[in-house]
């Protein structure tokens, strides 16, 4: 018999309402990411011809900046989420393991930070 | 009981099991993934040489037009249009859609064309008439 109060077994073990959290987040920014890669699509496309300067100017663009910051939020949150997955699937030596998904979570975060950066000092800074 | 020695689970991967298309585009799909997320971070990084100094973006566009950039650029559009094409697959079947066996098989086959279809589109569009 287990002297745990049956509600400190269920948090942290999944039964919480926690554990659909990943798999809600992964489709969440799935679902994001359809209409925001088109569009990606699209204004890349534009960008074939353009020197840096044009560059500057379709990512200074008001609505490019705000959608491109939408852009890398979701991607590398997605791309956090999936490579989670992937760690916990393939990944079986403990250490390496957690080692890798901690960098992956740094890389992300960072990645995202970088882009959002960028942006921002090209639309504001010009 | 004697234990028999028998082929486990990601062994049976080559002569014990033949490939089906919902295995290969599944497996397919998580490689992808794991490519595209390393071209998160090159599309972050660009972003960055675009806000830098002019001559640093020069270089970028430059390495993008040569051989290998084009490579890269081509495998990171194909790896973006089949991880699109299947997630939407994948969303789907998160409803409940497209589960049954020939559905799948169906959709799973005009995924692969279209992004072989749409990369090829993306070829000729960024690199039409140049060799």
């Amino acid at each position: 018999m287990s002297l745990r109060h049956p509600l400190a077994r269920v948090h942290g073990l999944g039964s919480a309402k926690e554990g659909v959290s990943h798999w809600w987040a992964q489709r969440l920014t799935a679902i994001a990411l359809v209409p925001l890669s088109v569009w990606f699509l699209v204004w890349l496309f534009g960008l074939i011809s353009a020197g840096p300067d044009g560059a500057r100017a379709a990512i200074a663009q008001p609505v490019s900046a705000v959608l491109l910051i939408a852009f890398l939020v979701a991607i590398f949150w997605h791309a956090q989420l999936g490579m989670q997955v992937v760690v916990e699937d393939y990944v079986h030596t403990r250490w390496l393991e957690i080692t890798l998904q901690i960098a992956f979570k740094f890389l992300a975060f960072l990645g995202a930070l970088a882009g959002i950066v960028a942006v921002l000092r090209i639309a504001i800074a010009g | 009981m004697t234990k028999r020695a028998r082929p486990l689970s990601p062994f049976m991967i080559g002569p014990y099991y033949r490939p089906q298309l919902t295995s290969v585009l599944s497996i397919t799909h998580r490689l992808s993934g794991v490519f595209l997320s390393l071209g998160a971070l090159g599309f972050a990084a660009w972003l960055v040489c675009v806000a830098g100094p002019a001559d640093e973006h020069g270089s970028v566009v430059a390495w993008l037009g040569s051989v290998p950039g084009r490579i890269a650029l081509l495998s990171w559009a194909a790896a973006f249009y089949y991880h699109l094409l299947n997630g939407i697959r994948h969303l789907g079947w998160d409803m409940g859609w497209g589960l049954d066996l020939k559905t799948t098989y169906a959709t799973g086959w005009i995924t692969v064309a279209a992004a072989i279809a749409l990369t090829a589109a993306t070829a000729w569009l960024a690199f039409g008439g140049a060799p």
